[in-house]
C-alpha cells in the first residue's frame, strides 16, 4: 500500500491553518497581530493560504511603540501593500499623549511594557473578540502551557490556573460578552521551524534578520542598536559590527548577535549550532525570573 | 548540517505519564541533554536555581517546571510542552503531571499523541498508576505505548526483574486495546538506553527509546481508508478574477481523496463529484489525512460549515442517541438529565445526558453500577440525545471524527471530554 504520510512542517503548516480558519468561523470579530516579525510573518503568509483564493477575511493589527526599526516599518507596509490587506495601527505614543501610560525614565527605559495598555486599548476600540499572534510555546517557559485558544477575562487578563482544557483539535471559543481569545496559531513551531519554513515557502522577511554592518553598543553584554531612542552611558562606547537580529522587538530592547549570516540557509546552520535560545537576546525578559508570566498576566501578548 | 534534510523529517507527538519521584523529569530532561536541545543559557538558569535551593546536582526537573506557582510548591499543574528535533523527527513532548488533577491532565495531554511514555519504577513493578496510565493511553486509542522500566540501576540491572514486569505489563495490556507494545530497560539518571545503549545491560538485544521515538512506524497512525472531510470554512472571494468561486475549506479527518471521486455531502445526501482540490498556487492530485485543503465541487449544492463531504459508499454513521465514554473534566460535577453544548468536527449541537451506564474504576478496570455521580477525573459510559444527528465514527475507528467536548452553557467552559463507542 502507498504510504500517506507528510513532513513535520506540512502537518505544522496544515494544523496552523486549520486554526485560522476555526478563528474565522468561531468569531465576528478576530484580528491578526503583526508586528513585522518573522512569526507574525508567518502567521500571515499561512492566513492567506488558509483562505485562498479569498482574501485575509480580518485586519492585520501593528501595536506600534513608535521605537521600531525602521526596516521593520518598511517591511510591514510594503508587505501590506503586496498581499491587500487591511492594517490597523494601535500607538503606543497616543497612549502616552493622551496620558493613559507614563513614559519609563531612565538608561534602560523601554515601551515594552507600555504596549500591553495599547493592545488593549486597541482590542477594545475596535472590539475585537480575537487577538491572534505569532507566540510559540518553546520561547519561554511561561508559553509552554499556553493554549491555542487562550481565554481572556473582560479585562484581559490571563489566568494559569483557570485555562480550559483543550483536547484534539477541538477548540472552544464561547465567551461571554466584553471576554476575548489570544490564538496562537503557532504555538507548535520551534525557531527552527520557522526557518525552514520560511526557506522552503521563500518568504520574504526584514532585511535586519540577516547579517549587516551596524552601529551598536554593549550593554549588560547585550548587543544594542545605536538608535535615537537609546541613551548611551559614557562607559558605553558606539562601535560598528556585523550582526543580525533573532528576534525584532522594540528597538530598545532587543539585542543583536554578532554574526556572518547573510541568507537564510546560513540562518539555520547558525541556529542549529546556537547555544543560547532566542529571546536570550531581550532584555524585557530578563528584569526577573518570572518576568514573562507576569506581563502575560496582566494581558501583554 | 544540511539544510534540505528537513524535508524529510516527520513529526511525532508522544505524551509522557508518570507520578512522583519516578524519573519522568529527569527522562525528559535526559532525551533533551543527550539530543543536545537544552541550550546553555537555559542551561544556566536551572543550574543557578538548583544551587539557590541548595541542591547538590543541577536539577534537570526545573526545565519542565513552568509557571512560578509550581516552582513555589515543587509541583507541576498543566500540561506543558516540550520540543525538541534529531535529523530524523521533529518531537512534541505533552508533559502531563502525575498528582491529583492527573486523568484530567492526562486525557488532555493524550488526546493527540502518537506514542505514550509510561514510567515503571524498576523497584516496585507494575502499580496502581500504572494500570492508571495504561488504560488510558488505550481508551484515548494512543497508537503506541512504551514502557519505560526506569531505574534499573537500583536493581543491579537485573534481567529477571525487567522480564518479570514485562510479563506483568503484557498480562495488563491483554485485557485493553493497545497496538503496539514495547518495552525498554533504562536508567534515565546515568543515561542507560535513553539515547546510548547501555553497556550494563549485555542481555537486553531491543532498542533505545530514542531509536523508538526515531523509527516507529507512525504513517498509519491517521485513518486513510474512510474519506471524512468535515466543512470548517467557505471560501467565496467575489473577486474579478474569482467571481464564482465556492470552495470548501477543511481539515481533512479521514481517508484519500482524488478530483473525480464521486462524494456524497451530508447531512442533506446531495451527490456531486470533486472538481478541484485547491491550495495555494495550484491544485492537487490527491489530499489526505491531516492535510487543510479547499475542494470544489462539479455541481452547486448548498454546503456549509458543519456539512461532511464523504464517499458515497462510504458513509459516517448519522446518529441523535449515542453512547460515548466521558472524562469529566470540571469541578463542578456532571448534571444527570442535564443539558450541555456539544462541539463535534466542526459541528456545534446540543445535547441531554439521558442515562449514566457505569464509571470505571480507572485502577482495576471494574465497573461501577452503584454510584452513578459524575465528577471531575471521572471516567464514565453515558447515554446523550443531540439536537440534530452527528456525522461519526466510533472513536476507536477514527479519533477525527469520533472525538467531542461537552461545553457548560452558563461558564462556556470544557467540561467533558467524549469518546464515541
Amino acid at each position: 500500500m502507498q504510504s500517506y504520510s507528510l513532513t513535520h512542517l506540512q502537518e505544522l503548516e496544515s494544523e496552523a491553518i486549520y486554526v485560522l480558519r476555526e478563528v474565522a468561523s468561531q468569531f465576528e470579530n478576530p484580528a491578526l497581530l503583526f508586528s513585522g516579525g518573522k512569526d507574525s510573518i508567518i502567521v500571515a503568509h499561512m492566513a492567506r493560504k488558509a483562505f485562498w483564493p479569498g482574501k485575509i477575511p480580518f485586519p492585520l493589527v501593528h501595536v506600534d511603540t513608535g521605537h521600531n526599526f525602521p526596516e521593520t516599518i518598511e517591511f510591514r507596509d510594503n508587505y501590506i501593500k503586496e498581499i491587500g490587506a487591511n492594517l490597523i495601527v494601535g500607538s503606543v505614543q497616543q497612549s502616552i499623549d493622551e496620558g493613559k501610560v507614563v513614559e519609563e525614565k531612565g538608561f534602560n527605559a523601554s515601551r515594552n511594557a507600555l504596549q500591553t495598555v495599547t493592545l488593549l486599548d486597541t482590542i477594545e476600540g475596535h472590539k475585537f473578540d480575537c487577538a491572534m499572534g505569532g507566540a510559540r510555546r518553546d520561547e519561554e517557559k511561561a508559553r509552554a502551557k499556553e493554549r491555542f485558544f487562550s481565554h481572556r477575562d473582560d479585562f484581559g487578563q490571563w489566568d494559569p490556573k483557570n485555562q480550559r482544557p483543550e483536547l484534539w483539535n477541538i477548540f472552544n471559543g464561547q465567551k461571554n460578552i466584553g471576554e476575548h481569545f489570544r490564538v496562537f496559531p503557532i504555538s507548535n513551531w520551534t525557531e527552527m521551524d520557522v526557518w525552514q519554513y520560511i526557506l522552503h515557502e521563500k518568504i520574504n522577511i526584514p532585511s535586519i534578520y540577516l547579517a549587516h554592518e551596524r552601529d551598536v553598543f554593549v550593554r549588560d553584554s547585550v548587543i544594542m542598536s545605536t538608535t535615537s531612542f537609546i541613551e548611551q552611558r559614557d562607559t558605553e562606547p558606539t562601535i560598528r559590527k556585523k550582526v543580525r537580529f533573532r528576534t525584532i522587538g522594540d528597538a530598545t530592547c532587543t539585542g543583536a548577535v554578532e554574526s556572518d549570516a547573510d541568507s537564510i540557509e546560513k540562518i539555520i546552520e547558525e541556529v542549529a549550532a546556537a547555544r543560547t535560545t532566542e529571546r536570550g537576546t531581550r532584555s524585557d525578559d530578563k528584569r526577573s525570573e518570572a518576568a514573562m508570566e507576569d506581563r502575560k498576566k496582566a494581558g501583554y501578548f | 548540517m544540511d539544510t534540505n534534510s528537513y524535508l524529510d523529517m516527520e513529526l511525532l507527538r508522544f505524551s509522557t505519564a508518570g507520578s512522583v519521584d519516578d524519573g519522568k523529569s529527569t527522562l525528559i530532561g535526559r532525551l533533551l541533554y543527550d539530543s543536545k536541545s537544552i541550550f546553555q543559557d537555559q542551561y544556566e538558569a536551572i543550574e543557578e536555581s538548583s544551587k539557590r535551593k541548595g541542591d547538590e546536582t543541577v536539577n534537570l526537573a526545573l526545565l519542565t517546571d513552568g509557571l512560578r506557582a509550581e516552582r513555589e510548591q515543587g509541583i507541576t499543574i498543566d500540561v506543558a510542552y516540550r520540543y525538541f528535533a534529531t535529523p530524523k523527527r521533529k518531537f512534541i513532548i505533552a508533559d502531563t503531571p502525575g498528582h491529583i488533577q492527573y486523568t484530567r491532565n492526562m486525557v488532555t495531554g493524550s488526546s493527540t499523541s502518537n506514542l505514550s511514555i509510561i514510567l515503571v519504577d524498576a523497584r516496585h513493578g507494575v502499580v496502581e498508576q500504572t494500570c492508571r496510565h495504561t488504560f488510558i493511553s488505550s481508551l484515548l486509542g494512543i497508537p503506541h505505548v512504551v514502557f519505560c522500566v526506569n531505574k534499573m540501576d537500583l536493581v543491579d540491572y537485573s534481567e529477571e526483574k525487567f522480564e518479570k514486569i514485562k510479563a506483568d505489563l503484557e498480562a495488563f495490556s491483554s485485557k485493553l486495546d493497545v497496538q503496539d507494545i514495547h518495552f525498554v530497560p533504562m536508567s534515565a539518571l546515568n543515561g542507560d538506553n535513553v539515547v546510548n545503549k547501555s553497556d550494563n545491560m549485555d542481555w537486553y538485544q531491543g532498542s533505545t527509546l530514542m531509536y523508538l521515538l526515531e523509527n516507529i512506524h507512525i504513517g498509519s497512525d491517521y485513518n486513510h481508508i474512510d474519506c471524512r472531510f468535515p466543512i470548517q470554512y467557505v471560501v467565496r472571494p467575489k473577486s474579478e478574477k474569482y467571481p464564482d468561486y465556492r470552495g470548501y475549506a477543511g481539515r481533512i479527518a479521514g481517508g484519500v481523496f482524488k478530483p473525480g471521486d464521486e462524494v456524497a455531502v451530508l447531512p442533506s445526501g446531495f451527490t456531486s463529484k470533486i472538481k478541484t482540490i485547491d491550495v495555494m498556487g495550484g491544485s492537487l492530485e490527491e489530499a489526505f489525512a491531516p492535510m487543510s485543503v479547499t475542494m470544489t465541487l462539479e455541481d452547486d449544492i448548498d454546503v456549509s460549515r458543519g456539512d461532511m463531504i464523504v464517499r458515497e459508499n462510504n458513509q459516517p454513521n448519522v446518529q441523535q442517541d449515542i453512547d460515548i465514554m466521558i472524562c469529566w473534566l470540571n469541578d463542578k460535577k456532571m448534571v444527570s438529565r442535564g443539558k450541555y453544548a456539544i462541539k463535534h468536527t466542526s459541528n456545534d449541537v446540543r445535547c441531554i445526558v439521558k442515562e449514566v451506564k457505569y464509571k470505571i474504576n480507572i485502577n482495576n478496570l471494574h465497573r461501577i453500577e452503584d454510584d452513578k455521580e459524575v465528577t471531575m477525573n471521572d471516567i464514565a459510559r453515558i447515554s446523550i440525545r443531540t439536537t440534530k444527528p452527528l456525522l461519526y465514527d466510533k472513536y476507536t475507528r477514527n479519533r477525527g471524527t469520533g472525538s467531542l467536548i461537552l461545553i457548560d452553557e452558563s461558564t462556556n467552559e470544557t467540561v467533558g471530554a467524549g469518546m464515541i463507542i
